[in-house]
């Protein structure tokens, strides 16, 4: 499959589209950091950043004037070269990840299809879980590379952390993709439409009202999974690589200024992922409960007539969908880690792999089961 | 698979990067060495004691030998997630079923001889 395109408008199109979609996800930082600041202060009872510009919205470019008028600095120490691309190694595992993910319906113009998503990926899962666990190796590089034991220490609390929790978020997939018989994401969605049905031992029972969502399917996978998002990304109540009463601020103890920013645009990253694929595994994708894409495509052919519209109106009708469920899901992580407080570390493993792990063990076998009983006894 | 598209945003992310670390040079300047202890690593206002190669506990390396061993064995429930409806649909759902029920007894084995071995016990 040439999924970069056969001709070279397409192909022009495409790596214009990788860009885009790499300055949304930096562009999402700030507003999430406004977003966390000012809904930290309302869990608080506080008023959050509201001087600069209306609602503080301001606040953002306030910041960035800020970060840009600070001097550069690297403690002698530390390995120059590592303490230097490790903020910039930070954002290209996210990024390259979160554009496997579909968002929208694809969008039809004078013959050419263009994929609302980076890049289509036939084996989408494995990818993004490939790709995005490289980022133990950036908070490596930046503890390492700074010299300092705090940044050590907050390194390797951060990285067995991740490896650990990556077997629970490994195999609660497991279960995701016994279910769908497919690593593509865009697959997943489709299948994801139409009213919720269940079809066992010969009967077929239909919801009228519930959508064909994963979490009806997975209801402990999906716990599984969300709640090793928050250990990946290293959120409370997981931070334990930046506990501040222990190590400072963990790996980047000594970052600064931009480089500090880029670390969290790396984490935010993250959690855009962790977000895009609770929606694309559990809750329909870009999908709107109730109507298809044929339906939606219609009614844009009745609202405005043209074929080429009505593609544009269905796109960007589902494209909001996605969002309001990504945005939800990223409130959540907001909402987590200012009410809950944070763990000890050997609780942490001890969750990881003597609760975590067990229980997506049983969760995929507890799906394997069904599976085979459902179509063993039909037949 | 677009390598092509992964490459390109790869080197353009990298440049990216560079650019505004460089950037951030130019605004904000070097620093200036208006003393050693700016340029020292953190510390909590004690003159550093400690050499940056730290003894790290042996617990993370025990930790990260063992997630090796656990993800490669979850590495291989992957394909057969992927395929076993059609083992189903074939006809060879039995074996495909119970192999794997096997392969998991030993991977539950080997967890239960972990936590039982007190590997992941951090005290």
């Amino acid at each position: 499959m040439t999924s970069m395109g056969s001709t070279s408008f397409e192909i022009t199109i495409n790596l214009i589209k990788l860009v885009l979609v790499f300055l949304m996800m930096v562009q999402a930082v700030p507003i999430l950091v406004w977003l966390e600041r000012r809904g930290s202060a309302f869990i608080q009872n506080r008023f959050g950043p509201n001087r600069v510009g209306p609602l503080g919205l301001l606040q953002l470019l306030a910041d960035a004037v800020k970060f840009l008028t600070k001097e550069d600095f690297a403690p002698e120490k530390g390995n120059r070269f590592m303490f230097y691309a490790a903020p910039v190694f930070a954002l290209i595992p996210a990024a390259i990840a979160y554009m496997a993910v579909p968002m929208s319906v694809p969008l039809k113009l004078d013959g050419h299809t263009f994929l609302i998503q980076g890049f289509e990926i036939n084996v989408g899962i494995v990818f993004i879980l490939g790709i995005s666990s490289l980022a133990a190796y950036t908070i490596l590089m930046a503890g390492w590379g700074s010299g300092s034991k705090f940044s050590l220490m907050g390194a390797m609390r951060a990285s067995a952390q991740i490896i650990s929790y990556e077997l629970a978020l490994g195999l609660s997939i497991v279960g995701v993709i016994l279910l769908y018989g497919t690593f593509n994401l865009t697959e997943m969605v489709n299948m994801q439409q139409g009213p919720l049905t269940f079809s066992m031992f010969g009967y077929t029972v239909t919801s009228s009202y519930l959508p064909n969502w994963g979490i009806f399917y997975q209801p402990v996978g999906m716990i599984l999974f969300f709640a090793a998002t928050f250990a990946e990304s290293n959120r409370l109540p997981f931070d334990l690589a930046e506990g501040e009463a222990e190590l400072v601020a963990g790996f980047h103890t000594e970052y600064g200024g931009f480089k500090m920013l880029m670390f969290f645009i790396g984490e935010y990253g993250h959690m855009m992922i962790a977000s895009g694929l609770m929606t694309t595994f559990f809750f329909g994708g870009y999908g709107i409960p109730g109507i298809s894409f044929q339906e939606m495509h219609q009614i844009g052919l009745n609202l405005l007539g043209t074929e080429t519209l009505a593609s544009i109106f269905n796109t960007v009708v589902h494209f909001l969908s996605y969002n309001l469920k990504f945005a939800i899901f990223l409130w959540i992580f907001i909402h987590v880690r200012w009410t809950l407080p944070r763990f000890r570390y050997d609780q942490l493993m001890d969750l990881g792999w003597k609760t975590m792990l067990p229980w997506a063990l049983a969760n995929t076998m507890l799906t394997a089961v069904v599976i085979f009983a459902a179509s063993y006894f039909t037949i | 698979m677009p390598l092509g598209g992964v490459i390109f945003i790869t080197v353009f992310i990298a440049i990216f990067g560079y650019i505004l670390i460089r950037l951030a040079r130019l605004t904000g300047g070097q620093a200036k060495k208006t003393s050693q202890a700016k340029f020292d690593i953190y510390e909590c206002g004690i003159p550093v004691q400690e050499k940056k190669d730290t003894k790290i506990s042996v617990k993370f390396y025990l930790t990260a030998i063992l997630f090796i061993l656990f993800d490669i064995e979850i590495i291989f429930m992957y394909p057969w997630a992927v395929n076993f409806r059609n083992f189903i649909a074939s006809g060879a759902g039995l074996f495909v079923f119970t192999s794997m029920f096997i392969f998991l007894a030993i991977f539950i084995f080997g967890l239960w001889w972990e936590i039982k071995s007190k590997a992941l016990e951090w005290d």
